[in-house]
């Protein structure tokens, strides 16, 4: 037998994050945390799923992590690249992302997004960038996955600005503005899995990763935590889910450092 | 049609006070010896329009030229945030600047919207999003046909475009490839647009019929800038200097720093110290 690997709570969470992708999806990537999520998928168990950024790659297949989205790896390796508005029209507005991977400096319980400001709009505690493609990104894709690390600055009872549409208020919120997609069906922590509650759409936590206690989660997060039934253990990483994740970091951090 | 000159020329003879313009790229192509230039011939007042402000305009802003940004990320890619943009909005250091905010796939249908003539751009878009309540120019519309209700800005027209492109050939015709942005219709959206190239080639024939070409009949002036991009990049030509990248986090979170460093890097420099700080950027 063979001895279980040791891995950080950041490793699992990208591992976490890369197992939600599967084969077929056509993922419109955020930069950050999402992209090494997606990108292991692809050295994985999705070796075809179509990576996209929002540069306007489509079908990459980046040997190293880009360090914004426009590197030239990107555009190199992509089936195609397509002009930004062509991006954004026909690809995302055209319906045809299955999966929006998003980060976030602020969230809230029901998915809505913050990284625009940390205070007043009109005069900011913190000019965040800013919201780029992701208020799209969350109503035109089919789904949204989110993934962030947990922290009460980052899990929050009320975002400081909506940059991106989650489920509002909960409930039935989303359609009531005519947004048809599904919006947030999945965070992922590096403490634990969350699902929305399928009437309120509260996220709630459906999976600890080993060794996560249920305090660890309530004292990382701003709002009164939900825990679903029976609440599973996410299953550690595999040593090849590993392996892949920090030659895919080593490779990435020797080429950013530059010549 | 086009004429070619040098960059100081061309930027003197393009933009002036109070102007709004367009340095535009994406990540890939940015027209960084433009705007030192610009930045070197010191304008005031300008509206500075781009989807993803990052160096560039953060030294623009730093140097107290920009009335107004009109954006939809503006960052450091990969990096963090704009730390001359930050104290700008935050401490009004050097001055206040006008802030008019919109997401990509706004920005990206205002500039198309300019390109094709129209005076506004529809999109399905902003649903739920708050800058729909801080900008004015974002506004819903009722789809005549279906009754969707959809988001409408503003088409983008800049007084004049900036873009860097890998080459001109002798009549001025523009060829951009690689990641090609937004760069296009920021070009045919202006009523003015300049170009730095790489270099200048014969003739464009045996090339892929396809290719992203401006016709020298869409560009005012053509400024030959060998590195041109530089910390961005060229593609075919030189990478992405990632590394400096990195640097400027540190140099723009200090104002003495920063000041210093626009001192030796920008207003003491030319547009020819381009080609040396690409020299290890080539392409085997």
């Amino acid at each position: 037998m063979m001895s279980k690997p040791e891995f950080t709570p950041n490793e699992m969470m990208t591992i976490a994050a890369s197992r939600a992708l599967k084969n077929d999806d056509v993922c419109f990537v955020g930069i950050g945390a999402p992209s090494a999520a997606c990108n292991i998928a692809r050295l994985t168990h999705a070796p075809d799923i179509t990576l996209i950024y929002e540069s306007g790659t489509i079908g990459t297949a980046p040997d190293v992590l880009p360090l914004s989205i426009g590197d030239g790896e990107l555009c190199d390796t992509a089936l195609t690249t397509v002009p930004v508005p062509e991006m954004f029209r026909y690809w995302l507005q055209g319906g045809r992302i299955t999966i929006g991977f998003l980060g976030a400096a602020q969230i809230d319980r029901y998915g809505n997004i913050n990284t625009t400001v940390i205070g007043d709009y009109d005069s900011p505690k913190t000019r965040l960038p800013g919201g780029g493609g992701a208020p799209e990104i969350a109503t035109s894709s089919q789904e949204v996955y989110i993934t962030l690390a947990q922290s009460k600055r980052g899990m929050v009872e009320k975002i400081d600005f909506y940059t991106s549409f989650g489920h509002g208020d909960g409930g039935d919120h989303r359609q009531t503005l005519g947004i048809d997609t599904k919006g947030p069906t999945l965070l992922i922590t590096d403490l634990a899995i969350w699902k929305p509650d399928p009437v309120t759409k509260e996220f709630t936590v459906v999976s600890l990763h080993p060794g996560v206690t249920r305090d660890q989660v309530q004292e990382t997060c701003g709002w009164s935590v939900k825990f679903a039934d029976g609440v599973e253990e996410t299953p550690p990483p595999t040593e090849l889910e590993l392996a892949t994740l920090r030659d895919l970091k080593a490779r990435t951090d020797a080429a950013h450092k530059g010549a | 049609m086009a004429r070619f000159v040098p960059l100081s020329q061309a930027v003197a003879e393009n933009l002036g006070n109070g102007d709004s313009v367009a340095f535009e790229g994406f990540t890939h192509l940015i027209p960084t010896a433009a705007a030192h230039e610009a930045i070197r011939q010191g304008f005031r007042d300008l509206t500075l329009i781009r989807m993803t402000p990052d160096v560039v305009y953060d030294q623009m802003i730093g140097m107290g030229m920009a009335k107004k940004l009109v954006f939809s990320y503006a960052g450091n890619p990969g990096v963090g945030l704009l730390r001359r943009l930050r104290d700008a909005v935050e401490n009004g250091f050097p001055h206040r600047i006008e802030i008019e905010e919109h997401s990509h796939a706004a920005m990206a249908n205002a500039y198309e919207a300019g390109a094709a003539g129209l005076p506004c751009a529809v999109f399905r878009g902003y649903r739920g999003a708050e800058l729909a309540r801080v900008n004015p120019n974002i506004k819903f519309i009722e789809c005549p046909f279906t009754g969707e209700s959809l988001a409408a800005v503003p088409a983008l027209r800049p007084d004049v475009t900036f873009i860097h492109a890998q080459k001109a050939d002798r009549k001025g015709n523009v060829l951009i490839e690689g990641i090609v942005g937004i760069q296009k219709e920021a070009v045919l959206a202006a009523k003015r647009a300049v170009v730095t190239v790489e270099e200048i080639v014969d003739d464009f024939s045996d090339l892929h019929p396809n290719l992203t070409i401006l016709p020298h009949w869409t560009v005012t002036d053509i400024a030959v800038v060998p590195g041109g991009a530089h910390p961005s990049y060229t593609h075919g030509y030189y990478a992405r200097d990632n590394a400096e990248y990195l640097k400027w986090d540190k140099i723009a979170a200090d104002r003495d720093l920063f000041r210093d460093w626009m001192q030796k890097n920008v207003l003491d420099a030319t547009p020819e110290d381009f080609a040396g700080r690409v020299e290890k950027l080539r392409d085997a």
